[in-house]
């Protein structure tokens, strides 16, 4: 009969979206790091990201209710970090750093040689759903310089010469 | 996939290096790298102990007095190496504690993003127990409950390192509850962030490590009174930290000698240059080292190019010519120039490079990684990046550089929310400064005329 | 106070502000986006920049953000400095780069506080040469336009949207140049307070979408100071109009009440004032099944008065929505002991002791900005959003408020929004809510009890008990009643300033004597605490300080043959009483004179419908909940545009019609003289003389303008009838004239402001010029005179109601609803579409008794058809039921609930 308020829930269905049991177990555990559940929200969402390659629209209400925080907040978290897609992208994640060092030592041959050899630009993906082309800002590596990340492989230097070979290990 | 492939790419694979070898390197005068190894493997726990690690905070918690910390590393005026400079002991002076108040956070900015710089990479990689012995620390100073590394997520072997690092140190009792037997609980997470060079700004960082948008928070309060979820909290860079366990076990004085005359700004710094140089790396030299020594350490300009200008520590730092190579790379000698240290990271631009295109490219990355909080920078940097970008091309129209002189002014310190913007300016100011004729050539000229320079 | 230096010249400002606020209040000219009196600074746009010098001797000084920097004693800043002119001019320019310039066919074009900056800064050529960025539009919802081209990114609506008022579904998406402000999907904005984004925007993002369907320019349109007729609340309204339709309605500020903001029920709501099938000319009908038919407005004054001369004995039932004027010239025409107020009989018990308990209860009744400084709450029996839509906002204010608590502890200002918003998280001043559902301050409550009427009487004494020992014990506490009772006492003896909130929602007596025993208990602890009682309709208390008999009684007398003739105010009784109890009495009236605004199944079954004025048509008083008596003006003459309508106020109607019955000549009657003459026969409303100026009000010998002096079209707007253009209407009840002749300005204190404009300032932030501060009060006093006023000295408790025993069956729990649970506003489109859909709530185990699940379907006695919507902790054996669904079901009547065999949802 007496209960205590809940969270603030979302109120809002999420398209059919079913958030992943082990997803939302996992959500859960990393809302424990912090001092507000809240804080998982980028987590969550690169949780959600690594079982489907992006964040579907469902997965925001999903998300906030998990979290216990509006839909409009967690969409607004999902659209400002680069590295949460909110559009379904390829298998594998090309990075290309196009800052100063990469700039200043061949990024801009290198990025060509991407676009001639994947047929896109940034922000695209292969018609193959194999390969998404996407700018990074510098990755730390400067002393690696022109350099670009697949998944999570960081590589530099890397010439238009390198890309073939490289590629071919992202199936 | 082939074996010549497969170890190709192996071959491609980036690997942070430290550019002094271990013969070169010794504890009282390299105390943030001595410890590393030629073969670039990590020096986990076990060696980390063989080699003095958790000494200083052995010796913190043994004398138990958070405020002898803060004297210390006030005596010592650690400059905060994420780029402001700030003394790390008078911000830990600053954190609001004891009476009434609740303990509060201790963030490490492993966000490193600035375009240009790479140190922070490395002593994560390669010494992870360094980055916690100095979390330890400053938690002590500031009575903080919990420690988070920001880690940027593209640092996918940092966090793997880390995550590891951090169960060694809490199996070996330097993290958790009650350590070492001192009474005093801390320990750290770590969490990754998701792009956007903008978490790297102090308050943002908090903002993002709250679950939020990464818009920064205005000033005052500062973090030390309200940070994170509204508790003191003290935010340093990974390589400030990192100073922190020598400063404490050799004292202050030490500290200061290890720049000998060069500066009055204490210490070591881990150095680096970048760009088309024969050996780019990082190298852990006195502060106040010039840059004339570390390019010649990197092996002077690759192929016999001639130099034209030069970044002294990132994008967000103004040009510097070649006659400025003679300059102590300090926080105070640098920032006479028009310039600033930054995080101390050289970049080198050759002649041949348009300096039109390079400053478009930095003000891309700018306006880019803006967090379109505030007007100046959300609505001004892309008016620059347009009217760079029609001057590169030989568009340009008269009244173009006037304009890019009052954008680029407009958007200085104290106008603009937080500090990103400002990091815009300096770059295209000093460009606009020492090579007008540059951009002037681009006012309804062919493209050629501009790039020659 | 602080003094400042400003251009060398030096003013007395309040030290709590910051600069901006400061200078803006001192009439100087700062121009500003991100900035909101209401909801403080972030400092955003960078638009409000001036230079700042540190001490004497600086006179270099550098920039600052003026809503930024404390306004604190001694500083010195310039407004007019050649560097921070032009910066902010470079400011505008910057946020005008993909502005598509589209004013000529923007909406808020004329009231745009984005056109007024820009002209206050000078900026007036272009020099961006490059493309504009363009974007989507959203639909969201029936009340809201979405043009998101002309956004300037100053981030007001989502600080409003969320960090204001609550919601959740408003976000700021991407970043850099490209921030996004929209739903996180399309579809219907949930805050019932999203209407504010209309005004909050500083530009045309979010517009009216009521408005748009008959756009008419700001300058265009005629105004009047309106109260919102659609709760007890009384905000304060700008209607505007254009040929004889309101257009819209704005917020009219008032420093004490309803601030810059209004729910949407009373912005939104007006659409009944159009509907084309208003009656506009009295009608006779044979009987209720024939055609009516016009009839002219002597006719029908003479046939009417006819009809009553020949009846034995008149009722006159009056109405809580209608004026007192009209409710008073009712009770002169059938006489005092003819007189019903229209109010069923229990609803009425509740009015009359909550008139009692303001008085005697020993706390006084904030103004709803007071009570935003109240650090602790409990609600009993109320879920304030849905049943006076704005107290809501000033409660979760008030919860809010926690954050400015904490910051003082640590220096940060007031103002300092987002600071002030990290530093207390979501920490709020307790707030506790008995109700047996969900309610839209559930998140930011401490703890809601789900409990029926009776539970949550009993937890209210025990609070009462648990403050004040000399209060009377609830006998048979379970152990968590218990913990719940001195959870909340001690929250409230702990606060500074505890505010005890309920009212009639639930028609529950107990209720209200609970609420009177814990405020009762907080004043003999000398708490400087508050009391506030929620009624039902805009003028529920001013019709119980006037008293007369029930509706039920009215009801009866026609029923029992004691009386052959009634007239009907402004009521529609089938939204009170069953409908079989309406039908009965009104079909043994012989005569069934009607007079209202609306075509209800009263105005139905009346043989004489007379047309009454609406709130846009007519002036009047209404009480509102804090028992402040306020005017509102007639905005348009009806029958200016449309000579054929014969509307004319219902006290007119009354007066003229209590004439013809004495067979006099009605003579000329004026407001002033129905104003006093229901002052001198109420004692109790006595003072609603003073709750505005009269009719012989002038400034600088003046009267005031209805309509802007840049008014277009004035000549030709009748042309197509006739070529001559004939007089303005002219105005014998008040000091507002049909025209833009007369005063507009701002200068001379005011109090009645028909619409805020100032030279420069077009947008609603012109009422900054109207204020004594910035946010403050009207500088010619907040309108209204208060008429219930404590009354010394401490009554004494009441004894705790026997629980009743468990009854057989379901009872009937009627939940407010801001859309659709209200009579009028229920006939307007963008309310009826915005209306959810109705549905039962049971709790888990009388669903399963009735063998439903949650969507089924069930009907209600046999008659409507609904689904089933289960809730968790839920009372038992109460079917909740939306109000307004369901026409003269009574709170605690039984329901009969029947599974419909094979029926989903
Ligand atoms: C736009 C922007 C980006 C920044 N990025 C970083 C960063 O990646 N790493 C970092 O340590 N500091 C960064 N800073 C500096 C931090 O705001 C802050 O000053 C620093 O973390 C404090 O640590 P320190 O005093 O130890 O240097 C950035 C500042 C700005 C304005
Ligand atoms: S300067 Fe303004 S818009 Fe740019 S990053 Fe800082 S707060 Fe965001
Ligand atoms: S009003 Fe001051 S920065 Fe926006």
């Amino acid at each position: 009969m007496m209960a205590d308020t809940p969270q603030k829930t979302a109120l809002i269905g999420s398209d059919g979206f079913e958030l992943d049991p082990a997803d939302e177990t996992a959500i859960i555990e990393e809302m424990d790091h912090y001092e507000r559940p809240q804080a998982a929200c980028i987590e969550a969402l690169k949780i959600v990201q690594r079982r489907h390659g992006w964040v579907p629209d469902g997965a925001i209400a999903a998300v906030a209710r998990v979290l216990g925080i509006g839909p409009g907040e967690v969409e607004g978290v999902a659209t400002f970090y680069s590295l949460i897609f909110r559009q379904p992208v390829g298998r594998h994640i090309v990075l290309v750093c196009d800052s100063s060092a990469c700039f200043l030592t061949g990024f801009e041959e290198l990025r060509h040689a991407l676009v001639e050899q994947l047929g896109i630009d940034y922000g695209q993906t292969t018609t193959d759903g194999r390969f998404t082309l996407l700018p990074v800002c510098c990755l730390g590596a400067c002393d690696g310089a022109p350099a670009l990340m697949i998944d999570d492989d960081t590589y530099g230097p890397v010439s238009p010469a390198d890309l073939p070979g490289m590629l071919e290990a992202y199936p | 996939m082939s074996q010549s492939i497969a170890s190709q790419r192996e071959s491609l694979r980036y690997r942070s290096r430290l550019m002094q070898p271990e013969a070169e390197r010794h504890p009282d005068t390299h105390p943030l790298t001595w410890r590393l190894r030629d073969d670039g493997e990590v020096v986990w726990l076990e060696e980390y102990l063989r080699k003095d690690g958790y000494q200083s905070v052995r010796k913190a918690l043994a004398d138990g007095d958070p405020q002898a910390i803060i004297a210390t590393m006030k005596d010592a005026n650690v400059g905060g190496r994420g780029g402001g400079g700030f003394s790390a002991g008078l911000k830990w002076s600053l954190t609001l504690q004891g009476g009434d108040m609740p303990r509060g956070y201790l963030i490490c900015n492993a966000d490193e993003m600035e375009p240009g710089t790479f140190k922070d990479r490395l002593l994560m990689e390669q010494q992870p127990h360094l980055v916690i012995e100095g979390m330890i620390l400053a938690a002590l100073a500031n009575n903080s409950c919990y420690g988070y590394i920001f880690l940027r997520g593209e640092y996918v072997t940092a966090g793997r390192v880390l995550n590891r690092a951090l169960d060694e140190a809490r199996a070996g009792g330097w993290l958790g509850a009650d350590i070492n037997g001192s009474g005093f609980d801390f320990d750290i997470v770590v969490h990754s962030g998701a792009g956007r060079y903008i978490c790297g700004e102090e308050t943002a960082l908090i903002n993002s490590l709250e679950g939020k948008r990464a818009n920064p928070r205005a000033k005052p309060p500062f973090p030390g009174q309200s940070g994170a979820w509204g508790k003191p909290s003290v935010v340093n860079n990974v390589e400030t930290l990192c100073n922190a366990p020598g400063v404490i076990l050799n004292g202050a004085d030490w500290y200061q000698g290890l720049s000998g005359e060069r500066t009055g700004n204490g210490g070591s710094k881990i150095y680096g240059v970048s760009g088309l140089v024969e050996k780019p790396g990082l190298w852990e030299l006195p502060m106040g080292t010039t840059g004339a020594e570390i390019l010649d350490r990197a092996g002077g300009m690759r192929n016999g190019r001639q130099l034209k200008a030069w970044l002294p520590g990132g994008a967000s730092t103004g040009f510097l010519l070649p006659e400025h190579l003679e300059l102590a790379l300090d926080f105070d000698t640098v920032g006479k120039e028009g310039s600033r240290l930054g995080t101390g990271l050289i970049t080198v631009v050759p002649r041949e490079q348009s300096l039109v295109a390079l400053v478009r490219n930095l003000e891309e990355f700018f306006a880019r990684e803006s967090c379109g909080w505030c007007t100046p920078c959300r609505d001004g940097l892309p008016w620059t990046v347009k009217v760079l970008r029609a001057l590169e091309s030989g568009q340009g129209e008269a009244g173009d550089i006037e304009l890019l002189d009052k954008l680029a002014a407009d958007c200085g310190p104290a106008q603009t929310f937080c500090a990103h913007a400002p990091g815009a300016a300096m770059p295209l100011q000093t460009a606009l400064k020492h090579f007008r004729h540059e951009f002037e050539q681009g006012i309804s000229e062919p493209r050629t005329k501009a790039a020659e320079g | 106070m602080a003094t400042i230096h400003v251009d060398g010249q030096s003013y007395q400002v309040n030290g709590a502000h910051n600069l901006l606020q400061a200078c803006l209040s001192l009439g100087l000219d700062i121009p500003y986006f991100c900035w909101h009196p209401a909801m403080g600074s972030v400092g955003a746009c960078r638009q409000c920049a001036v230079r700042q010098y540190k001490g004497e001797d600086d006179d270099k000084g550098m920039l600052v953000m003026s809503c930024m920097t404390p306004a604190a004693d001694q500083t010195r800043i310039d407004i007019d400095d050649e560097e921070a002119k032009a910066f902010r001019a470079s400011v505008v320019e910057w946020l005008m780069i993909n502005h598509p310039h589209d004013c000529p066919v923007c909406e808020e074009g004329g009231h745009c506080h984005l056109q007024d900056m820009t002209v206050m800064t000078g900026h007036d050529r272009r020099r961006y040469r490059f493309q504009k960025r363009t974007r989507r539009n959203q639909f969201l919802g029936p009340f809201i336009g979405h043009e998101m081209n002309r956004c300037i990114t100053c981030y007001r609506c989502v600080r409003f949207y969320n960090d204001y008022a609550g919601g959740t579904d408003l976000g700021a998406f991407g970043s850099k140049d490209n921030v996004y402000f929209g739903r996180y999907q399309d579809g219907t904005l949930e805050s019932p307070f999203a209407g504010n984004l209309t005004e909050v925007c500083p530009t045309g993002v979010f517009t009216d979408q009521s408005h748009s369907d008959r756009y008419t320019r700001k300058w265009d349109m005629q105004f009047a100071p309106g109260i919102c007729h659609q709760c007890s609340m009384g905000c304060n309204v700008s209607p505007g109009e254009r040929y004889g339709e309101v257009r819209r309605i704005e917020n009219r500020y008032h420093g004490e009440l309803n601030g810059y903001f209004l729910c949407d029920r009373g912005r939104f709501g007006y659409g009944y004032v159009n509907r084309a099938d208003r009656p506009v000319v009295p009608e006779w009908r044979q009987s209720p099944d024939s055609q009516p038919v016009g009839l002219g407005v002597d006719d029908a004054l003479a046939q009417a008065g006819d009809a009553l001369r020949h009846a034995r004995r008149i009722i006159g039932i009056g109405s809580p929505r209608a004026s007192l004027e009209s409710n008073h010239q009712l009770q002169v025409l059938v006489g005092e002991h003819n007189f019903s107020t229209g109010i069923e009989a229990r609803e009425q018990t509740c009015l009359e002791l909550m008139n009692q308990l303001q008085r005697h209860a020993g706390l006084p009744t904030p103004t709803p900005r007071e009570m935003e400084s109240h650090d602790a709450m409990l609600v009993l029996g109320e879920d304030p959003v849905q049943s006076a839509g704005r107290l809501g906002l000033n409660l979760r204010q008030a919860a809010l408020a926690r954050c400015a608590a904490l910051g003082a502890t640590i220096g940060i200002p007031d103002w300092n929004a987002e600071a002030l918003k990290t530093l207390a998280q979501d920490r709020y001043h307790p707030l506790f809510i008995a109700w047996p559902g969900p309610t839209d301050l559930d998140d930011v409550a401490a703890a809601r009890y789900a409990l029926d009427p009776d539970g949550i009487a009993r937890l209210g004494f025990a609070v009462a008990h648990a403050i004040d020992t000399a209060a009377p014990a609830v006998e048979g506490l379970t152990s968590a009643e218990d913990e719940a009772a001195r959870r909340i006492a001690s929250a409230l003896v702990a606060a500074e300033r505890p505010l005890v909130v309920s009212g009639g929602s639930l028609a529950s007596r107990a209720v209200l004597e609970a609420a009177g025993s814990v405020a009762r208990a907080l004043s003999r602890r000398a708490k400087r605490g508050g009391l506030v009682l929620v009624r039902r309709e805009a003028n529920s208390t001013g019709l119980s300080l006037m008293g007369g008999q029930p509706l039920d009684w009215a009801l009866e007398e026609l029923a029992q043959g004691n009386a052959d003739a009634v007239v009907v105010l402004e009521n529609d009784l089938y939204q009170r009483l069953s409908p079989e109890r309406v039908d009965e009495a009104l079909a043994r009236a012989e005569v069934r004179i009607v007079l209202d605004h609306q075509r209800t199944a009263t105005a139905e079954r009346a043989n004489f419908l007379l047309s009454a004025g609406s709130f846009a048509e007519s002036d009047g008083t209404l009480v509102n909940l804090e028992g402040r008596a306020q005017r509102f003006f007639q905005v348009y003459e009806p029958g200016y545009m449309r000579p054929e309508t014969r509307i004319r106020e219902s006290w007119r109607w009354l007066h003229a019609l209590a004439a013809n019955l004495r067979g006099e000549s009605a003579g000329d009657i004026n407001l002033d003289t129905v104003v006093g003459a229901c002052a001198d026969a109420h004692p109790a409303l006595a003072g609603m003389v003073d709750a505005a100026p009269d009719a012989h009000y002038r400034i600088d010998g003046l009267r005031l303008a209805r309509e802007p002096h840049r008014y277009s079209g004035r000549t030709s707007m009748r042309a197509n009838r006739h070529v001559s253009e004939p007089r303005a209407p002219q105005d014998p009840d008040t000091a507002f004239a049909h025209s833009m002749e007369g005063y507009s300005g701002y200068q001379q204190p005011r109090q009645q402001v028909p619409f805020a404009w100032a030279p420069g300032w077009n947008s609603p932030q012109a009422w900054n010029k109207f204020t004594d501060e910035v946010g403050g009060h009207l500088r010619g006093g907040d309108p209204g005179v208060r008429l219930i006023h404590p009354v010394p000295g401490q009554g004494c408790y009441s004894q705790p109601a026997q629980t009743l025993e468990g009854t057989e069956g379901l009872r009937a729990l009627i939940l407010p609803r801001l859309f659709g649970g209200e009579e009028t506003s229920a006939r307007a489109m963008p309310i009826q579409q915005r209306e959810e859909e109705p549905c039962v709530t049971l709790n888990h185990d009388d669903a399963l008794r009735l063998e439903v699940q949650n969507g089924e379907i069930v009907t209600l006695n046999e008659r409507t058809k609904l689904p089933v919507c289960e809730q968790e902790g839920w009372p038992d054996g109460w079917a909740g039921l939306p109000a307004g669904l369901v026409a003269g079901l009574l709170p605690g009547e039984p329901v009969a609930l029947q599974k419909v065999a094979g029926d989903q949802s």
